[in-house]
């Protein structure tokens, strides 16, 4: 294989993992502070790219005016979801707790068969996206460059947030110990709806671009990158964002890279990201990053 | 006790009787939904047992029911059959030629589901049980993934039609006693195992397992055994149900269906194998009834258009509701009995 | 004859060591008492015995056998029982199930005979149930054994742990904080309870408690720990008059 087109597998490998990682952050920021696997977490995300698209098409809104609609839309349908789904379940059993987030996910995919119908819409794409640039005799379409940087940007946004403000520490303190947090005053349930309310905002930010690399959206579309990317934030180490991001990006760069190095098992690359979930759990449970805990008795 | 063992033997044969009557009242459509919630009885109440009574949540029946139905398939078909169906990469030699009655293959299916089981289980039964849901729906990703690509063993894509029916002779009476028959063994099975020591020990882990282990239950033997009698019986569903549709192929497998029938064990109440049965009947039917949504319906000379996909929309939001507001389901986790009959109706003599 | 024997052992978290080479030596028959100030690993020793922790450094042997880094189920086999601190019934379940459960170990009948119900575990199962109301009876829960567990006061839920953990057919007995939340009254009862199972069940009683007055008046020895190390170990005459005792206790003046 020659060197430019391996260069080329690893652009789309980074902006893949790129995706993967905004996406695996919301699950690990929720499962952090609720212990609660967020399964509309890929459904929100569907929702996000959906939203952009009717706002560019019905609505005939510029595209980065669209966007951002898409996203604070997205991220106040994420504070309504936890709102409705998760906190009347707060103290009841996990199992329950399970159950109406897999009930919110399908409910929401099977309301978005029905409004926006089950056929595949086509995204549309600003030129700007989709020039192709030459770099050192290698061919890559702007959108795989902007991705990583959009990313890179969201990133450093979120850690200025969790590290550097109250609310940030807040959400620390909560996800360390959330009855201590409470009695120490601090307002669980708004830091919990600023937690879906950020996760989902990055969960949209993921899903436009998602539309702009891969423009065919159907109202499944969550489902698939909305498992692989909570098991990013498994291998990564639940509950940490960095090890979200660095599951993000293994699982993105290892799908690419399996197909592109082995093109016979390409049909299992959706097989990668459980392959490599049963692995870590029997290697390491805790995660890449996380830490041994130990339940109290 | 004995007089409950005889009103319960007297309601088997008069159910049997029932099959028999319904066999020839009920058109052929009707009789398929029946044939239809008698597996899902069996499907029902093999995720109870995973995640009602152990207490494990498991996501991957579909996975299980997919090895069953395929290697019943493989077992039963015809080499002629199998032929026509792999026309585009023929079917692996070892394969070519087998062919098996269908209850050895049933079996068969069962034990390969439940050997999947165990392998799927040994690494994470040992897990945190929120690890156990995503590792379980990822397995039945990959059983998935791994059928779509197997051309040459599963058809890939293309599935496999043409399945034989269920039954020796290929009688359609004889559908009906092999679902019906197999869902009630399957009930009867569930309440020995619930209410023999086993099954106190499987509510015990399912109630506080730092507290049952103290208690000197072995974790991981006890999770094992449920997870793999589940996978046995999700597996012996599967079989029947690629049987009875006749045609099976990898998208049938999907998550969708594990979500069927996680939605019939909460509709009925986590926990109860009365509710499950119940639940697996309405719901069943139900799903059916409510094709109309999805149709277009005449009303008054107008002509309603149907909304695709309005009929999951009631199911998932009847799941949400139960859960957010009547966490306990039709049944809780009571169970029907005899004598609470019995009492009843003396109570009502009484007033 | 020594029935408990641990030998320095140690448990680390992380940076925090919360027992630092703690040895005890009981006997047979003593009921010993673990008391010292909140925080002070008297709990983690008791997770360390049953196997719910495995300790970082130093061995624990049970009748002279190492079950160090052995699984709890398995050392419960062996004939150690606990208690909780926090009460952890199955709450579910009703009270005869409670202690049917913990009998299931013992019953050692494989999956198919239980389910087919052979004549065998038919006699073994009635055998238990029998066995189970009597220790209920002990207990002074046979009237309420049909109810669900959750459903009881707290003192009950108390006597019901003991009652689920002598199902287990116990050589040593660990109770932790079986006192809590009772008044001066049941604490006087629980003493005359405590004495009177270790002479019917031929038990050797291992408790956490805070309630002084029940410790003294029922342990024949005590163990004090302070910041995970043992600083004192005596008669109970002996611990009320030990000065590092009444330090770790009042403070240093």
């Amino acid at each position: 294989m020659s060197f430019s087109i391996m260069l080329q597998h690893l652009v789309n490998g980074i902006s893949l993992g790129s995706l993967y990682a905004l996406l695996a952050i919301g699950y690990t920021m929720v499962y952090g502070i609720l212990r609660l696997i967020n399964f509309a977490h890929g459904d929100v995300f569907m929702l996000g790219t959906y939203i952009a698209f009717y706002a560019m098409t019905s609505f005939m809104l510029p595209w980065w005016a669209s966007f951002l609609i898409a996203i604070i839309l997205t991220c106040i349908f994420g504070i309504i979801l936890e709102k409705c789904a998760y906190r009347p379940l707060r103290n009841s059993p996990r199992i329950s707790v399970m159950i109406s987030a897999i009930g919110a996910s399908f409910l929401i995919e099977n309301l978005a068969i029905v409004i926006f119908g089950g056929r595949p819409k086509a995204f549309p794409i600003e030129p700007i996206f989709s020039k192709i640039l030459n770099i050192g005799g290698v061919s890559i379409v702007s959108v795989s460059l902007i991705i990583p940087v959009i990313t890179a940007i969201a990133l450093c946004l979120l850690n200025y947030i969790v590290n550097h403000t109250k609310v940030g520490m807040a959400m620390r303190a909560v996800s360390k110990d959330y009855e201590a947090a409470r009695l120490m005053g601090i307002d669980v349930n708004s830091i919990i709806a600023f937690t879906f309310g950020t996760g989902s905002a990055l969960a949209a930010i993921g899903g436009i671009m998602w539309g702009l690399k891969y423009p065919q959206l159907i109202p499944l579309m969550g489902l698939m990158p909305g498992l692989k990317c909570f098991i990013a934030a498994v291998v990564g180490g639940i509950g940490n964002i960095r090890g979200a991001v660095i599951g993000g990006f293994i699982l993105g760069l290892g799908e690419i890279m399996i197909v592109a190095l082995s093109p016979a098992l390409s049909g299992y690359r959706d097989a990668f990201a459980f392959v490599l979930l049963i692995i870590i759990l029997l290697v390491k449970p805790s995660g890449l990053m996380g830490q041994n805990t130990v339940e109290k008795v | 006790m004995k007089k409950n063992n005889i009103l319960t033997l007297i309601s088997i044969i008069g159910f049997i009787l029932l099959l028999l009557v319904l066999n020839i009242t009920l058109g052929s459509y009707k009789m398929r939904i029946f044939n239809l919630c008698g597996i899902y009885v069996i499907l029902a109440l093999s995720l109870n047992l995973i995640n009602g009574f152990v207490g494990l949540f498991s996501l991957g029946h579909a996975g299980f029911m997919a090895v069953g139905a395929y290697t019943c398939a493989l077992l039963t078909m015809s080499p002629e059959t199998k032929e026509m169906n792999f026309f585009l990469e023929p079917i692996v030699p070892w394969l070519k030629n087998v062919q098996l009655p269908f209850p050895t293959a049933l079996i068969i299916g069962g034990i390969m589901a439940a050997i999947a089981g165990a392998l799927i289980g040994a690494p994470v039964l040992r897990l945190r049980d929120d690890y156990l849901a995503i590792a379980t729906l990822g397995f039945s990703e990959i059983i998935r993934v791994v059928f779509t690509n197997t051309q040459r063993i599963t058809n890939g894509p293309l599935g496999i039609k043409g399945l034989p029916t269920i039954g020796i002779t290929g009688q359609s009476w004889e559908i009906v006693i092999w679902t019906w028959g197999i869902a009630l063994f399957t009930i009867i099975f569930m309440v020995l195992l619930i209410n023999s020591s086993y099954g106190k020990a499987f509510k015990a882990i399912r109630e506080d397992e730092i507290a049952a282990e103290a208690m000197g239950i072995n974790l991981f033997k006890h999770k094992m055994i449920a997870f793999v009698i589940g996978s046995f019986f999700a597996g012996i569903g599967g079989a029947l149900l690629g049987h009875l549709m006749g045609t099976i192929d990898p998208l049938m497998f999907r998550f969708l269906l594990t979500f069927n029938i996680v939605l019939i064990v909460v509709l009925g109440g986590i926990g109860s194998i009365t509710g499950s049965v119940i639940s697996a009947i309405v719901v069943t039917i139900s799903m059916e009834a409510l094709r109309i949504l999805d149709a277009d319906m005449q009303i008054g000379g107008y002509i309603v258009k149907g909304i695709p996909g309005m009929r999951m929309v009631v199911f998932s939001a009847l799941l949400m509701i139960v859960i957010l507001f009547y966490q306990r389901g039709l049944m809780g986790t009571n169970e029907f009995n005899w004598d609470w009959i019995i009492n009843r109706k003396k109570k009502i003599q009484k007033i | 004859m020594t029935i408990l024997k641990t030998d320095k052992i140690t448990m680390r978290f992380g940076g925090i060591t919360a027992v630092s080479k703690l040895d005890m030596k009981i006997d047979k028959n003593e009921i010993i008492g673990l008391i010292g100030p909140n925080g002070a690993g008297k709990t983690t020793c008791f997770n360390m015995i049953t196997g719910v922790y495995v300790p970082t450094e130093g061995r624990i042997f049970f009748e002279d056998k190492d079950i160090t880094g052995i699984k709890t189920h398995e050392i419960t086999k062996l004939g150690i029982a606990r208690t909780f601190q926090n009460i952890r019934l199955f709450k579910e379940l009703s009270v005869l199930d409670n202690v049917l459960i913990a009998n299931h170990m013992r019953l050692d009948s494989n999956l198919f005979s239980a389910v087919i119900k052979t004549p065998d575990y038919r006699k073994k199962e009635k055998k238990i149930k029998e066995k189970s109301i009597s220790l209920l009876k002990d207990v002074g829960l046979e009237e309420v054994m049909h109810e669900k567990s959750s459903s009881l006061p707290y003192g009950k839920q108390r006597r019901l742990e003991i009652a689920r953990a002598l199902a287990t057919d116990p050589k040593l007995l660990i109770l932790d904080e079986p006192a809590a939340g009772m008044n001066p009254q049941e604490s006087m009862e629980l003493m005359e309870f405590i004495r009177k199972i270790r002479d019917k069940f031929n038990l050797t009683i291992l408790m956490i408690e805070h309630h002084m007055q029940v410790v003294m008046g029922v342990c024949e020895r005590i163990y004090v720990l302070d910041y995970g190390i043992m600083i004192a170990e005596g008669t109970p005459v002996e611990i009320q008059n030990n000065p590092k005792v009444i330090e770790a206790y009042l403070g240093v003046e």
